[in-house]
């Protein structure tokens, strides 16, 4: 099907503004062609996000490409965030990693960074993949259409802000930025946003969510899921500690799967208004109980080298942290040191979050008394750390199921972190 | 030999051996490794594809339902068609998700000399049927042989 272009739209694809900006509009009119798009539509939002932050040696097409589009004058029309830097000199690293990071996978982060600079990168502190928290800013309204990548952030601004974007890859992200336009279709259409499954949660517990995410994401895909049965354990309000909540559920869901949009009945925007409504016609069903949670759970492969290492090393925040988590994590570890007579936690450990909520964070009384556990408090991305061969052989653990989908760390729950890194005990 | 027809995404011809994913195939997971540390052969290293996971891709044609994962997925498909390390072919049974269709697209305009047809909607029956080490050719038309 051939999409209707309005006369500035053929313009662009004509080569009224370039050559290169010509190629970009064709590669997002091709983009919707092949999805059923009748149309473009405004991107609305005030800034974009990108997934590429790291001057990785493997992307060096991509740089090369988006040296193409400086050179040509097509930059980003709105400023932008963009996912975590991938190394920080703060978390614990050997001499031969340090050398690997520094001198071989990420030698063009520099350069790379002054590329982003020139795109439109918002800040220095805008590298996270938590874009949205309030400290970053970059946090689109309702109905806003966005031309964003990332899993977590897009699954985030669709399904708990309401605002409408599809699973863009990286570059494409940018394509729409540059250009103005994206294609309409998938979850930016009413249509598209209705829940193919029905998924009902009958657990005698408040789900994990990084477990529950897992569950939902590797059963539906890329489907929308309309989620029953949470209120007795999230209510209603979409406070700080829920939205901490479906931020790593989402994450899960679309790290495990592909999921770009959930609802939850009685709690995200859309569910709120619409109710089950939302659920199309046929959508199949699927029920979580303790059971399938455990057997998602003990069905991860364990690629530790000697599963029953001592971990070497603990990520927590996979997506980033939230303000209000990095405060709650401070009192659980607190707690649990003084039930164990430690003072510090006994595997090194790595809190991340973004570089401004950290900023917000050192403000607190939590920083120092965080700081005298050993914690270490890092702006890094983990999956981009843990993304070496010295690291395969590292027994790495984790709270994240994002981590645990692209790496070799394994996955504890949040109670069985806080339990090995306060009173230790192997795998 | 057995034919399916699907949708033309990326036009071209190759013949090449399959490889085949029934689970969704997780781009970054499983070309990240690879990319990053000159495998030329680009064997997946996605530990939780027990179909493809140790197995070489490159030059190989990939049968999958869909791609999953991190949305750098179009990325990784673009730059592994830049470096010369992309599959022969990649074969959906399902309708393509938009990751892989932007990995897709920005190879096709962006890296013109590179070849990768992309076909999708081919059907269930085309994952079901299809094995390991059968040759595969894509025609023109969206045609695709299994033998």
């Amino acid at each position: 099907m051939a999409m209707k272009l309005t006369p500035v739209e053929q313009g662009l694809l004509d080569g009224a503004k370039g050559e290169v900006m010509a190629k970009v509009m064709k590669t997002l009119v091709m983009y919707g062609e092949a999805f059923g798009a009748e149309k473009m539509v405004p991107v609305t939002s005030k800034y974009n996000h990108l997934v590429t932050s790291f001057g990785l040696k493997m992307m060096t097409p991509v740089f090369q490409l988006m040296q193409q589009l400086i050179d040509a004058g097509a930059i980003s029309g709105q400023e932008f965030s963009v996912d975590p830097r991938p190394v920080d000199p703060n978390v614990p690293a050997n001499f031969l990693q340090k050398l690997i990071f520094n001198k071989i996978m990420y030698a063009s982060q520099d350069s790379y960074e002054a590329q982003l600079e020139k795109l439109g990168l918002m800040n220095d502190d805008a590298f996270t993949c938590a874009c949205y928290l309030d400290q970053v800013g970059n946090r689109p309204e309702k109905g806003e259409v966005l031309s964003w990548a990332e899993s977590s952030a897009v699954v985030y601004a669709n399904s708990v802000l309401g605002a409408r974007c599809n699973r863009n890859s990286g570059i494409m992200d940018i394509m729409g930025s540059i250009a103005g336009y994206v294609p309409y279709f998938g979850l930016l259409t009413d249509e598209g946003r209705r829940a193919t499954w029905v998924i009902r949660v009958e657990t005698t517990k408040k789900p994990e969510a990084q477990l529950l995410g897992s569950a939902i994401g590797m059963k539906v895909m890329e489907d929308v899921p309309y989620i029953m049965g949470m209120e007795r354990w999230l209510g209603r309000e979409l406070n700080d500690e829920v939205c901490a909540y479906l931020k790593d559920f989402g994450a899960a869901t679309a790290s495990n799967g592909a999921v770009g949009l959930y609802h939850i009945a009685g709690l995200t925007p859309e569910a709120v208004e619409q109710g089950e409504a939302l659920i199309a016609e046929g959508a199949q069903e699927f029920v979580i109980t303790d059971a399938v949670l455990e057997e998602t759970k003990r069905n991860y492969p364990v690629m530790w080298k000697n599963p029953d290492a001592q971990p070497k090393l603990c990520f927590v925040g996979c997506p980033h942290m939230s303000l209000q988590q990095l405060k709650d994590w401070t009192v659980a570890v607190e707690e649990g040191l003084a039930a164990s007579g430690q003072k510090k936690v006994l595997i090194p450990t790595v809190f991340t979050t973004a570089p401004a909520v950290k900023k917000e964070f050192e403000q607190t009384e939590y920083a120092a008394r965080l700081a005298k556990t050993g914690v270490i408090l890092s702006y890094i991305c983990p999956l981009m750390y843990m993304n070496n061969p010295l690291c395969k052989s590292m027994p790495v653990m984790t709270s994240s199921n994002k981590l645990r989908t692209y790496t070799t760390a394994r996955y504890y729950t949040e109670a069985e972190i806080l339990e090995k890194i306060t009173k230790g005990g192997r795998a | 030999m057995k034919t399916y027809k699907g949708r033309v995404i990326a036009p071209g011809t190759v013949t090449a051996e399959a490889v085949v994913s029934h689970v969704g195939f997780n781009t970054l997971a499983s070309l990240q490794g690879a990319l990053q540390f000159g495998d030329k052969k680009a064997t997946c290293g996605d530990q939780n594809n027990p179909d493809l996971h140790g197995k070489e891709l490159a030059g190989k044609a990939l049968c999958l339902p869909q791609t999953i994962g991190s949305t750098t997925g179009g990325l990784v498909i673009y730059c592994a068609c830049a470096m010369g390390r992309q599959p022969a072919c990649m074969l959906f049974s399902k309708p393509i998700d938009s990751l892989a269709a932007a990995g897709s697209i920005l190879a096709s305009v962006w890296c013109p000399d590179i070849q990768m047809p992309v076909i999708d909607s081919l059907g269930d029956e085309f994952l079901n049927e299809v094995k390991d080490g059968m040759k595969i050719t894509v025609h023109e038309d969206g045609t695709v042989t299994a033998e």
